[in-house]
């Protein structure tokens, strides 16, 4: 069963090439980023962050050799008790972790302290892919996709219970997974347009409409739902005809109400939703005429817009938590505290845009050497390499990680095995999640959400669990060449 | 094992992807290349440019005596963006300042019109010139007030209390000035007037700046790339000025109780040796935060002690002129050597004299006597030697030429060349002005009799009558007064229109003044001197007293012009400060006890006797 030399001859070298960069230019970047003037550390010394993960590292590298050593087939059988113990711990963590920085994600063993919720990431790509492999699995067939949305959802609610809430929303990324195999691509269009619906109520709530009740936020959400209407009716469906209607019919009842604004107090609020609404009435008596069954759906998707951001406001104010929201207001440019909330992301914008082409040289940033940059070797990494190495290098990381993903997907559709394709799929989910969001966060384009660049930010849990995730990675597709 | 459908969705998802890497790209091009406000942000975030005002040039006298140096003070400057949690109450008591200055002085830095340099990130100054006393107590405590800082600066200090108006002051940079030279910036400051202000560009040195490595809580970590980057302070160039600082001294100790100015020159160089005029000030007054107050009483003090009365005020010279206007007959050929004039003393018509001798009386009589007709006949006959011409022409064409040799002595104009920082140009009146006033053909020799002995419309500052007895001094030329002892000054001689042969007869006369005439109580024994009192009526109180002269005769050393405004007759007070000043600086010290302290103790008018 042990074919060393066929693990050798068959692993992607290029994969983990590209793994062995980015874990030493993240080493070299986090000696950049702790380093401090008053004590020069050698990158070896273990009383500092460089050194430290210097450790981190080699047992990283001594973890991804046992699982080249292991047999392809342990990730599969044991995929379910993997996931099983993982939840366990995650349940543990939640009673036993002591509170950090308002999170009880943390399991202390003695001088080692590790993340769970960063082995879950490991343990549902894991369980997914053994799910979605299974003989006769249909996305469509809800005894199949409910457990599956489970499997998701389990570890997503206790790492909300552990108030991790960036570590949680990482989950959202197997979605893209479930697309690949087959889940409807209207539904990941229809997350899109509810997250621009939520974006356009939140940042325009506060607008009032000049002269009359309501604001511009309801307004133009509505406005946003019925040109989505339209374009679907009339671009997608070609039903000109019914579209023209429509778009009269909304025109109409919209100079209706600003006609009456000039005598009676016309809440704009309430007429938006007034005519979304009547439009969701209009489809489906269309439906119920002609029976194009192409209606039914978009007609309950418009109610259910209705209510999504009618509610949004009380979404935001009662489901996130304050600091959240500030972070959010904040992308939002809602809010302009550069002292306050804001601080971060404008400290980040500065030393990376400080950077200029060619950066300012290893270790000679000004921004992350006197901490301007707060968390600048764990989550604001980032802004080390824009600063320090400028535009060429902060590309060059990007290139790097698009070369790796690019890679990904490529050995995921050259698996013969679906379980091998869809954990494929699940890692290159995972560390394009993480990329979008950190990079993005700390270029001011994404929410404040606190989760670690793959293999750059310091920290043994976040190296380990992408470590583990991209060499069982190899591992299995190192057996494709292996006589089964 | 489920068929591998949906395959094409690989292309949608590597889309996806590369479309967010390639957004956060552009996103990076725009912030790292586009964008240039982060970098100046992290310019003002970690850098903390400190700076290091260099000291000033140190001025001596023409021996070598320290005049004016430095010693070091303290500015408080603030960054603005920087305070945090100002307990403005306690912050005041530090500094020992009233709160009502505080929000005074905040007004006026974020004002743009008074500081256009304002920004909250760069520092500003809150306060100036505090001496190490005044700050020890905010030294102690500015851990307690982020965002404030104390800056290391100098203030002039004196060691005599004299020659303020040479001197001048140092004051803070206007508006005006920080637009013209980017050098300066708000809080700065810069010579306003004297040869601080002249020679401010020799003396203020070049600013250094050191760069402070600065972290997030606003603590010094350091030096920026280990001061690489920084800029040395140059200090400012030294200065010796051509003031001998013990004759100063003593000019001044001789004018107290006076109103009036005494300018003395060492005749070959044009080297201003003192420049004196009372009322006047301490120069250290002038100096740090108390220097606005002071200012102001000085503005506001009736007798005018800020106006420097050697080079801005401007008098009929009188008699004094004398010498002059026989220097212009001589030239011109209105009179020579041998020339006698009657007098009938007080009944001389149309200018009565006002001393008694015989009659016709010689050049170098009517020097030593100063005799007003002989004067007035030297005029007339020098104006009207072609008689009057066609419409005057030939009168007009010589008081032209009496005009213009007026004009070579340095008369009616300024010293273009000099380096003094205010001067006027006294007065010579033109044909023009006659011609309006008397009409084309209104006016001749008799009308403007008056010019004749130096009253009427001719007026000469203290400075132009010194300047003119350097130029008998020297037989015809002068070099342009000044006060740098080491600039080219020298290399420009002005040679009058007066030919050299024309002076020794004048210096002669001038030498009987202290001979026989009114100058012969003050005579220095021993010594040959030259000089000529004038007593010139003015529409305001007494007489002033004048007095002008050098010596010695032959190689003389100094030039002096003495005016004591309404003190009655020359020979009083003018003679006696002059014939001191040059005992001072001849045999460089005064052993005629008596004289100096009758006169030094002579207070004249009350208001401006020194406290
Ligand atoms: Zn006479």
């Amino acid at each position: 069963m042990f074919k060393r030399d066929s693990v050798t001859y068959s692993i992607d070298w290029l994969v983990l090439l590209l793994y062995f960069t980015l874990v030493i230019m993240g080493w070299f970047n986090i000696y950049g980023a702790s380093y401090d003037l008053d004590h020069e550390g050698s990158m070896f010394n273990f009383d500092f962050r460089a050194g430290k993960q210097f450790v981190w590292i080699i047992t990283a590298f001594v973890i991804g050799g046992v699982i080249l050593l292991l047999d392809y087939r342990f990730f599969n059988y044991f995929a379910y008790y993997i996931y099983a113990l993982t939840i366990l711990l995650l349940i543990v963590t939640i009673f036993i972790a002591p509170e950090i920085k308002g999170s009880r994600s943390w399991l202390v063993m003695g001088p080692i302290s590790i993340q769970p919720a960063e082995l879950a990431k490991v343990s549902t790509a894991l369980v997914i892919a053994k799910w979605m492999s299974r003989y006769n699995f249909k996305m469509k067939a809800l005894r199949d996709f409910i457990p599956l949305i489970f499997f998701i959802l389990l570890p997503f609610g206790l790492i909300v219970l552990q108030k991790e809430i960036g570590s949680a929303l990482v989950f959202t990324t197997f979605l893209l997974v479930l697309y690949r195999e087959g889940m409807k691509g209207e539904i990941l269009l229809m997350l899109s347009l509810f997250i621009v619906l939520f974006i356009v109520v939140l940042k325009y709530s506060a607008t009032p409409i000049t002269n009359a009740e309501g604001t511009w936020g309801l307004v133009l959400a509505m406005g946003i739902v019925l040109i989505s209407q339209f374009v679907y009716a009339y671009f997608v469906n070609h039903h000109k005809k019914e579209s023209w209607i429509l778009a009269g019919g909304v025109t109409l009842l919209s100079l209706i109400s600003i006609v009456l604004n000039k005598w009676v107090t016309v809440n704009f609020d309430y007429v938006a939703i007034a005519i979304t609404a009547a439009t969701a009435l209009y489809w489906l008596i269309i439906e119920l005429i002609k029976r194009y069954k192409k209606y039914l759906f978009p007609a309950f998707m418009t109610l259910v817009a209705i209510g999504f951001c009618f509610t949004s406001d009380q979404i935001f104010n009662r489901v996130l938590e304050p600091h959240q929201q500030v972070r959010i207001k904040i992308l939002l440019n809602m809010e302009d505290d550069l002292m306050g909330a804001g601080y971060n992301v404008n400290q980040s914008k500065i030393a990376i845009g400080s950077g200029g082409f060619w950066g300012k040289g290893f270790l000679n940033g000004t921004q992350t050497k006197l901490k301007y940059v707060p968390e600048q070797d764990t989550d604001f990494i980032f802004c080390t390499i824009g600063e320090e190495h400028g535009f060429v290098g902060s590309v060059l990381v990007l290139i790097l990680y698009w070369w790796l993903l690019m890679r990904i997907l490529s050995m995921a559709e050259r698996q013969k095995e679906a379980f091998h394709r869809i954990y494929a799929y699940g890692v290159a989910s995972l560390l394009f999640f993480h990329v979008m969001i950190n990079v993005g966060m700390v270029l001011g384009v994404m929410p404040v959400i606190g989760i670690p660049l793959p293999f750059f930010s310091y920290g043994g849990s976040s190296l380990w669990s992408f470590t583990i995730l991209l060499f069982i990675l190899l591992r299995l597709d190192a057996s494709r060449l292996e006589r089964r | 094992m489920r068929n591998n459908t949906f395959q094409d969705r690989r292309w949608v998802i590597a889309g996806i992807f590369s479309v967010i890497i390639l957004i956060y790209i552009i996103r990076l091009f725009s912030l790292q290349i586009v964008e240039t406000k982060y970098k100046i942000g992290a310019d003002s975030n970690a850098l903390l440019k400190k700076t290091i005002y260099p000291p000033r040039g140190l001025i001596y006298d023409r021996n070598n005596t320290l005049l004016v140096y430095n010693r070091p003070a303290y500015d408080i400057a603030m960054i603005l963006r920087e305070i945090t949690d100002l307990d403005t109450l306690e912050f005041c008591n530090t500094l020992n300042i009233t709160k009502d200055y505080f929000c005074e002085r905040m007004k006026d830095i974020k004002d743009r019109k008074k500081n256009p340099g304002f920004s909250v990130y760069t520092p500003q100054i809150f306060m100036t010139q505090l001496y190490a006393d005044e700050i020890a107590n905010m030294q102690q405590n500015i851990y307690r007030y982020p965002g404030f800082y104390i800056q290391n600066r100098t203030l002039r200090e004196y060691t005599f209390p004299y020659a303020a108006h040479v001197f001048g002051s140092i004051g803070e940079v206007s508006r005006s000035d920080i637009e013209r030279d980017p050098y300066y910036r708000q809080g700065d400051y810069s010579g306003r007037d004297g040869v601080e202000f002249t020679y401010e560009e020799h003396l203020r040195g070049e600013k250094g700046v050191e760069i402070l490595l600065r972290d997030s809580k606003g603590r010094i970590r350091g030096k920026y790339r280990d001061g690489d980057a920084d800029e040395v302070p140059i200090a400012g160039k030294n200065l010796t000025l051509t003031i001998d600082i013990q004759l100063q001294k003593i000019g001044e100790e001789l004018l107290n109780g006076k109103i009036g100015s005494i300018v003395a020159i060492e005749p070959q160089t044009g080297e201003i040796l003192s420049m004196v005029t009372n009322p006047g000030y301490d120069p250290s007054i002038l100096v740090g935060r108390s220097r606005s107050k002071n200012y102001n009483e000085l503005v506001n003090d009736p007798a005018k002690p800020l106006l420097n009365r050697a080079t801005l005020a401007q008098y009929s010279p009188g008699s004094t002129f004398k010498p002059i206007q026989a220097l212009i007959c001589l030239q011109l050929g209105g009179i020579n050597e041998h020339t006698r004039f009657p007098c009938n003393g007080e009944n001389s018509v149309p200018i009565r004299c006002s001393h008694y001798h015989g009659s016709p009386v010689s050049l170098l009589n009517a020097i030593e006597q100063s005799c007003n007709p002989y004067f007035w006949q030297a005029f007339r006959a020098t104006l009207e030697k072609d008689g009057y011409g066609e419409k005057n022409s030939s009168f007009k064409t010589n008081y032209q030429a009496w005009m213009d040799a007026l004009y070579s002595f340095g008369f009616g104009h300024k010293f273009e060349d000099s380096d003094l920082f205010e001067h006027v140009k006294g007065n010579i009146p033109t044909q023009n002005y006659f011609n309006r006033y008397f009409g084309e053909t209104g006016w001749r020799a008799l009308t403007i009799r008056s010019l004749s002995i130096g009253q009427g419309e001719v007026l000469a500052t203290p400075l132009q009558l010194a300047n003119v007895m350097a130029i008998i001094a020297n037989q015809g030329y002068y070099i342009t007064p000044h006060l740098n002892k080491s600039d080219t000054m020298l290399l420009k001689k002005h040679v009058t229109a007066v030919d050299s042969s024309c002076f020794p007869i004048v210096t002669e006369g001038m030498w009987r003044v202290f001979e026989y005439g009114t100058g012969r109580y003050y005579k220095i024994p021993g010594l040959d001197m030259c000089g000529k009192t004038g007593t010139v009526q003015n529409n305001f109180g007494k007489d002033h007293s004048l007095f002008v002269g050098f010596a010695p005769r032959e190689n003389p050393v100094i030039a002096i012009a003495v005016v004591v405004e309404n003190a009655g007759f020359g020979a009083t007070w003018a003679a006696p400060i002059a014939s001191l000043m040059m005992e001072q600086y001849i045999l460089g010290k005064i052993d005629r006890h008596y004289l100096f302290d009758r006169i030094s103790t002579s207070i004249l008018n009350p208001d401006v006797q020194k406290r």
